[in-house]
Order: C-alpha cells, then structure tokens, then sequence
C-alpha cells in the first residue's frame, strides 16, 4: 500500500513500542480491545483538567462545557454511524449493555409467552445470554440459525426459521471467532419483509467495517467505544426512533425523568429516557476523539491497509504445515482464527506470549460456536489500524518455533 | 524430605534458568514426562475445568498418605501438574493442609496460578487441599 501513514500511525500508540517479556509486542488482540491513541487519552486527560463537572444539571459554566462536550460527542457517534438524528444514539457501558437494554425494554414492551427471537448459533454469549433471561423471564422461545462449515450462516434455515411468531432478529455483523462478515442487509430485508426488527451486534464490525445504519435500515446497532480505539466502559446502542419511543426505559434514576413524584412519574424525551444516573461522560467524550481519529486517517485508508494486511497474515500462516482454519467463508476480515494440529491452543498463547506476541486463545466467549466445531478453542489473531506486514512475519516464526518445541 | 524443602528445591533448580523462556521450555520438558495418567480414572467426577485447559486429578489413600494423578491437555499445565505432584503425592493429610505453596511464585511463574488464568491449576491446588481434608476427616472417624 501506498501513503499509509503507518510509522505515525504506531506513534500514536506509545503502548505499541513497549517491549513485552523482553521483546518487541507484537499486539494481535484487538478483537478482544484495541489499543488507545495519545489524542484519545489527551481529549480525556482535557476534561478531568479542565471542564470536568456532572453533566445536564448544572447552571454553571463547567456543567455547561462539559454537556456540550458530551453531547457533542453524541452528534459525532450518530454521525459516524450514520443516525437519522442524535436521539437515537444512546451511551451504554458497551456491546453487552446495550444488547441487554433491548432485551429489557425492548422485551418488556413488545414480547410475550412463545414469541420467537432469531440469534445464530456463532453469537457471542453476550448476544445470547441476555435473550436466554429474557426467555425465562417473559416465555420467549429462541430459535438459532446455524452456521455452514466454512463458517458462513445457513441462510436458507434462517429463511425457514422466520416465521409469524418471529417479533426479533438479533445477529452479529462480523463473528468474533471465525472473521465471517454476515450478509447483514440480506437478513434485514427478509425480516422486514414480515416487519420483524433486527438488531445488530456491531462489536467486532465497527472498526473494521462501513456501517451506516440507514444504508442497512437495521432498527438496532450495537457496539463499544474500547474496540474503536476508544476507552473501556463506553458503548453505543444505535435504535431507531420508532422503537426506542414506545420502549418503556429499563433503569431507572437521575437524568431519564421529567418529573418525580411517588405517585406519578413521567420519563424524560429520547435519548435521555435510557440514560438513567451519570453516565461515563469522560469515555463518551474519549469515543468521540476516537471517532475523530479514526475520520482523520480515512475509514476507507484504514479499510485498505487492513484487507492487505489480513490477506498476507493469511496467506503466510497457511504456508505452515499442520495449520487448521476455523472461518474460510468467502466474505471475512480482520482476525484468524485456528489451530495447529497436536498442540494445545493455551500451551501455544503461553508461549507466544513469551515472544511478545500477544493473541487471544480459548472459547472466545462463544461456547455455542466451539461445540458446533467441536474444539476446545482456538488460537485467533485480530488485527487493527495500526499492525503491520513485520508483526505478521512474527507471529509466523512463532508458530514455527511453537511447532518445534511442541512436535 | 518436607513439602518445603521440596519446593526450595525445585526453586534451586529454576534459578539458573534467567530467561522467561527458558523456564516455560523447561515446564514443557517436564511436562512432557508426566508419568502417564490411568484412562479409567479420566472421568467427569475427576475433571476440573478451567476456561482453558482441562485438568483431571485423582486421588486415593495408601495407608495413612495421599497419592495423587493428575493429568491435562496442555503441556504447560502438565509441567505444573507434575511439579505438584512431586511436592504434594505420599503425604499425610496434616502436610498437605499445613503448607504454604510457594515454589511458583518463587521460580518466577506466578502468572499460571493467577486466578485470572483459569488454567485450572487454580482448582487443581484447591482441589488437592480438599481432599486431604476429607481424607483427614476420613481418618479420624
């Protein structure tokens, strides 16, 4: 690739130049969270120093700043996803809680005893627990799309599987485990197509993907702040202005009412409703300088160098031998996983990790899919903005060495 | 030999290995000559899962001492397995639940039995402690 600014780039991420058990890191976790640039923790660090003060409720000049920061950083998550407006962008603490807000209010509202949820059998738990509650709180019955071979969905069972019952479709846009990009806005059309909603598990998709909520006309997007190289304890829960009015809000406090009293109390307007206390608005401010950061260096930029990057990690890591891939669908991007046959997928992490390549190994929080393969786990590399070419040839004599000392 | 002298022991043994690496290797070295685990004692009752590796521990009383076998199926956590296994098996129940396990910590590893591992070792150890307690209890009835 041509002009990626990569050097100034890695400069951004002082934690990319430290060394790991005496040697260079090499961070291929980003799947699990992406590393946080100088401007992010600056835009922070700026708000504790200077403007820090509760949000919305004060009269005072630093209230004042700091709501319009916050609020600001709202305008820039709706832009970035392409909101029709900033009342549909809600905070959470991330991925999880805004998946368990729908199936609270969401469940609270519209669904009752046999009423079928659609997930897919390569969610992760987060996109799965929280309607395995709400199946025992309310009666729903959950119904799971299965997942081909090559680690695509079996869309032909998702079309049997959507039916009158159906009220929701809730499934990821990029698997955290196999890297396979879903054909979301197929999924979407054939709910809406008997109005059925569907929400989106954007976690693993929002760094490296273009979403435009409108574009996919999904009626939820769900995604956290610390995979976009954004703080931890940020998230967003996109919903659709028509949803989000009629759900009843699912926790309640400061902030989310008009007013108290104990024998009334009235909710507070979109998309405070669902913002019950004080929420992170430090991290929300943070994902905003992230979202800034990613825009300054081009989404498409990023897109690039990453889909060069991935092909390579995958071309090189097939050239070894004994190498099993687990996600070989057509349409895939930015993490590996697999196995190297004979050695323990910890044993080789543990290793690696001696070496300074840090990779996720284990179940990846998705048993469901495990079982499906029938594996323990498996060793996954997930990349971002900021890896390179070098790293991969790391982790490729590595593997090498692993192999060696483990065959 | 006591449990502590044991440890101090293989301590001594580690020390010359300066090297992360090195010692790991070392490990899976050790590892690797785990004295073989029975397949008839490789149950459901004996598995203690963690979030990563399996482990499965067995154990019974010879006279007034415990044994124990343990296996996995990683090789890191083998190594580990059997380092227990050389501090801990043909004692009495007393030994076992009076000492303190220091040897990982020492040798320079203590991120394996960090509880955030879940590598199973975690439960092995506590494992271990609890049936010397219940053979204790056995014992003395």
């Amino acid at each position: 690739m041509i002009n990626y600014p990569i050097e100034a780039i890695r400069r951004d991420f002082p934690i990319l130049s430290r060394p790991v058990n005496g040697r260079p890191l090499v961070y291929f976790d980003n799947g699990a969270t992406t590393q946080t640039p100088n401007q992010v923790v600056k835009a922070m660090e700026k708000v504790y120093l200077e403007i820090n003060s509760n949000i919305h409720r004060g009269v005072h000049t630093l209230s004042n700043l700091c709501t319009e920061a916050f609020e600001n950083a709202r305008k820039k998550a709706a832009k970035y996803v392409g909101a029709a407006s900033e009342k549909e962008v809600i905070f959470t603490r991330g991925t999880t809680e805004a998946i368990n807000l729908v199936a609270h209010s969401f469940g609270e509202t519209f669904l009752g005893k046999d009423d079928e949820i659609i997930i897919s059998a390569m969610e992760h738990h987060s996109n799965i627990v929280p309607w395995q509650l709400l199946q025992k709180r309310a009666g729903i019955i959950l119904r799971i799309i299965p997942v081909n071979d090559d680690g695509s969905l079996d869309m032909e069972e998702f079309h049997n599987l959507l039916n009158p019952k159906t009220k929701l479709v809730a499934v990821t846009h990029l698997s955290n485990v196999l890297g396979t990009i879903n054909p979301v806005e197929k999924i979407i059309e054939a709910a809406h197509n008997i109005n059925v909603p569907v929400l989106i598990d954007g976690a693993q998709a929002i760094q490296h993907l273009p979403v435009d909520v409108q574009k996919l006309d999904c009626d939820f997007y769900a995604f956290s702040g610390h995979k976009l190289y954004g703080p931890t304890g940020i998230g967003i829960l996109y919903g659709k202005e028509k949803w989000l009015n009629e759900m009843v809000p699912w926790q309640g406090g400061g902030e989310m009412i008009q007013s108290v009293s104990f024998e009334k109390t009235t909710f507070n307007e979109l998309p405070y409703k669902f913002e019950a206390g004080t929420p992170d608005y430090v991290a929300a401010i943070g994902l905003g300088a992230a979202m800034d950061y990613v825009g300054a260096i081009g989404f498409d930029t990023i897109c690039e160098h990453e889909t060069e990057l991935f092909q390579y990690a995958f071309d090189r890591l097939s050239s070894i031998e004994g190498m099993q891939f687990y996600g070989t669908a057509e349409k895939r991007t930015s993490l590996i996983s697999f196995l190297i046959k004979g050695i323990h997928p910890f044993d080789a992490g543990t290793l690696l990790d001696k070496m300074g390549i840090a990779v996720r190994t284990g179940h990846h929080c998705a048993q469901p899919l495990m079982d499906r393969f029938n594996i323990p786990g498996t060793i996954r590399a997930s990349f971002g903005l900021y890896n390179t070419k070098q790293e991969v040839d790391a982790l490729v004599d590595g593997l090498i060495k692993v192999k060696q000392l483990f065959g | 030999m006591t449990i502590k002298e044991i440890q101090d022991e293989i301590v001594d043994e580690f020390s010359m290995l300066t090297e992360k690496e090195d010692k790991y290797l070392s490990l899976i070295e050790i590892g690797n000559k785990l004295e073989s685990f029975e397949e008839e004692h490789r149950t459901e009752q004996n598995l203690i899962e963690g979030c990563q590796a399996k482990v499965w521990l067995h154990a019974w009383l010879d006279d007034d001492k415990i044994r124990f076998m343990a296996d996995s199926d990683a090789i890191i956590v083998k190594g580990i397995i059997s380092l227990l296994i050389r501090i801990l098996d043909k004692r009495k129940p007393n030994e076992i639940l009076e000492s303190e396990l220091f040897f990982v910590d020492k040798i320079g590893l203590k991120e394996l039995l960090s509880p955030t591992r879940s590598n199973g070792l975690v439960s092995m150890v506590k494992q271990m402690r609890m049936y010397a307690l219940a053979f204790k209890t056995k014992m003395e009835n």
